[in-house]
């Protein structure tokens, strides 16, 4: 994985020295909360309902065992025993004292980690695929491109004050598991015909209270002109982009007010004067980016198909992990394992210290030093041994993290909400709960197959309701929390938003009314192939509002 | 009735103004029963993100329940007690101990 070199390991400790003081001189009241709040945004310091929260960026999601090892210490030392991993592949902690922070940060650094642009108007960090460099459907591994963006865009003087945040996602695959079409800029790596390496670029996605779809703008773009190109959508977007209202000042109201076909032109006539200039990526670069990316170097481990042979017959639990949480790796020896941190009835994405200590003990014993954070809000463990996974699973059994509940119903997605977030309108976490364990039955989640559900507190959607197979909402209404529904969105290369279904539902109401749309799918699917996903797709919300609303109708 | 809550600067946590202080509960908060008194607390609130003891300063909605100061909204109940789902958590974990 990628590593430092002098220049990351300066400007890392400049910008923790320079926040530090900047803390310092806050505590001592030399600088009011006005001055004060922008730079604390820019280091990722928000402040919530019960305390500061801090947002550490893990770039496109890629970590070692000694990194999150340091995320246990500082969640045990500095925080309240707990860490939260987001649908942006980062961490926050939801308790730090403002007057520790820097020596959060000074931790942070000394592990090759940072803080900076997890908040602001800036762009934040970039997101990739959690399988990359694994996956046997893959191009090539995204991620050098990834980090050639974190370095090109971290502290970007033309690009530090844009009308609002800006999201970068990048997928080296077909399927697309980095969702990049809800991104400002969504990035597909693929091979032109020549068998060069390029993009297809989409812009404009995003979800907040407009949610869109992200348009093809160019079906290649040779990996060459990749930062001229990007910085081509952001100089269009910086310039025109609107200042005036923040709730249209995404670039897909842009691309939305402009249309698809102006904004390309736009872009095409900005990018002729930049292609060939400073910002062509020159060959020699990115091959020594991708240098740091190499995967390991994996030993021939073929007793692995008798190991899992026998560990399945031996173990009921771990022949369900496997079928469920464990992928096909591109070398037949090894797999790829999610770590779901959706353990039933419990917080998604939230892991405590000592979980965190002991999975990076894994990942160093059996995984190559190498973890991913996904957008899904789980761990993952890229390369396994076949071999190895029985004792993988073990220990995960042993520190309560082998639920094989991954893509399955009690695999939400759902914001910190109400019980945490100061712009929540209502709770996601005890919504996700409650639906987890009422679904608890894994043999039940199978039954039903792949479903994406995902939980938002507020419309500014940071728990993906609005590309959930089933997404719910919550808003406030007359006092009390209503949870919408909407059915039908999908984050993946066939994208949508999702259709509200009809009125909400009160808290007491809304896990039946979720149970009801799950059999609903049930009764009518063609057969157990058949996702919820295409199901819908094929019939329509019909069929769900019936089942919803009906008695209603009569009734009135 | 209204009474007067911020995040203490130096470690964000939630306080309520209470008896001439910065209160870590909410309480036995100060309550404000007419504009007048809502007046006086603003200013406190007011003077006090001046000498930034506190940030992020608010009048909120509140009642009396069995002789404890309450917030009205969930929010502010959440923001009063801690997380609905970690009762180790927050105020209520304090009051639990």
């Amino acid at each position: 994985m990628y590593r430092y070199d002098e220049f990351d390991h300066d400007f890392v400790q400049a910008r923790v020295a320079e926040f530090s003081d900047q803390v310092q001189r806050r505590l001592a009241g030399e600088i009011t909360e006005d001055q004060f709040r922008p730079l604390r945004l820019m280091n990722g310091v928000y402040l919530q309902l019960h305390a500061y929260m801090l947002r550490i960026a893990v770039p496109y999601g890629t970590l070692n065992g000694k990194q999150l090892r340091m995320l246990g210490h500082i969640a045990r030392k500095y925080d309240k025993g707990y860490g939260h991993f987001t649908t942006r592949q980062n961490i926050q902690f939801n308790w730090p004292a403002l007057s520790d922070i820097p020596a959060i940060l000074a931790d942070l650094a000394s592990v090759e980690m940072h803080a900076i642009q997890t908040s602001g108007n800036c762009i934040r960090n970039v997101t990739a695929d959690h399988f990359a460099g694994v996956a046997a459907d893959e191009v090539a591994d995204p991620r050098p491109y990834a980090e050639i963006l974190r370095q090109w865009s971290s502290v970007h003087p033309e690009f530090s004050f844009l009308p609002r945040k800006f999201k970068i996602a990048v997928t080296g695959a077909e399927r697309d598991r980095a969702a990049i079409q809800t991104h400002d800029i969504g990035l597909h790596l693929k091979k032109n015909a020549a068998g060069e390496l390029g993009f297809a670029v989409y812009i404009g996605g995003g979800q907040g209270r407009t949610p869109m779809v992200a348009r093809k703008i160019r079906d290649f773009l040779p990996e060459a002109d990749l930062l001229s190109y990007c910085t081509a959508i952001l100089r269009v977007y910086n310039l025109y982009g609107r200042r005036d209202n923040k709730y249209k000042a995404r670039i897909k109201i842009l691309v939305h007010e402009t249309g698809v076909e102006e904004i390309t032109r736009q872009v095409e006539a900005e990018w002729q004067e930049l292609k060939d200039a400073e910002l062509k990526l020159p060959e020699a670069d990115i091959r020594a980016i991708e240098a740091y990316f190499a995967p390991p170097v994996l030993a021939g481990r073929p007793e692995g198909d008798q190991a899992v042979k026998l560990a399945r017959l031996d173990s009921k639990g771990f022949s369900e992990w496997l079928d469920q949480n464990v992928v096909t790796h591109r070398h037949p020896d090894y797999a790829a394992v999610t770590i779901s941190l959706k353990g039933i009835g419990e917080v998604p994405g939230d892991a405590s210290d000592s979980q965190m200590e002991a999975i990076a003990d894994i990942a160093e014993k059996y995984g190559f030093d190498e973890l991913r954070v996904s957008h899904e809000q789980n761990l993952i463990l890229p390369h396994v041994a076949r071999a190895d996974l029985k004792a993988v699973y073990d220990a995960l059994v042993g520190i309560g993290l082998a639920t094989a509940n991954s893509n399955l119903i009690s695999d939400i997605i759902a914001c910190p909400g109400l019980d945490y977030c100061a712009l929540a309108t209502a709770r996601s976490i005890p919504i996700a709960q409650e639906i987890s364990r009422r679904f608890a039955s894994l043999e039940r989640q199978r039954e039903i197959g792949e479903l994406k559900l995902k939980i938002s507190g507020c419309i500014n959607a940071c728990g993906h309701h609005h590309v959930g197979h089933i997404g719910i909402l919550g808003v406030e209404k007359k006092g009390s929390e209503l949870y919408q529904v909407t059915l039908g969105g999908s984050a993946d290369e066939n994208t949508s938003v999702g259709e509200i279904i009809g009125r909400g539902f009160s808290s007491e109401e809304i896990t039946d009314a979720i149970e009801q749309i799950v059999e609903t799918y049930l009764g009518l699917r063609l057969d157990p192939q058949e996702k919820f996903i295409d199901a819908y797709r094929r019939v329509g919300p019909a069929p769900f509002k019936e089942a919803l609303y009906a008695g209603e109708a009569k009734a009135a | 009735m209204k009474i007067l809550t911020a995040n203490r600067l130096t470690d964000g946590i939630a306080v309520w103004y209470a008896d001439g202080g910065w209160a870590e509960t909410v309480d036995h908060a100060d309550l404000a029963h007419d504009k007048a008194a809502e007046n006086r607390l603003e200013a406190i609130g007011a003077k006090a993100y001046a000498a930034n003891e506190v940030v992020d300063v608010n009048l909120i909605d509140a009642e009396v329940v069995n002789g404890v100061v309450q917030p009205v909204r969930l929010r502010e109940k959440i923001r009063a007690a801690g997380p609905t789902i970690r009762n180790d958590l927050g105020k209520q974990a304090a009051r639990a101990a």
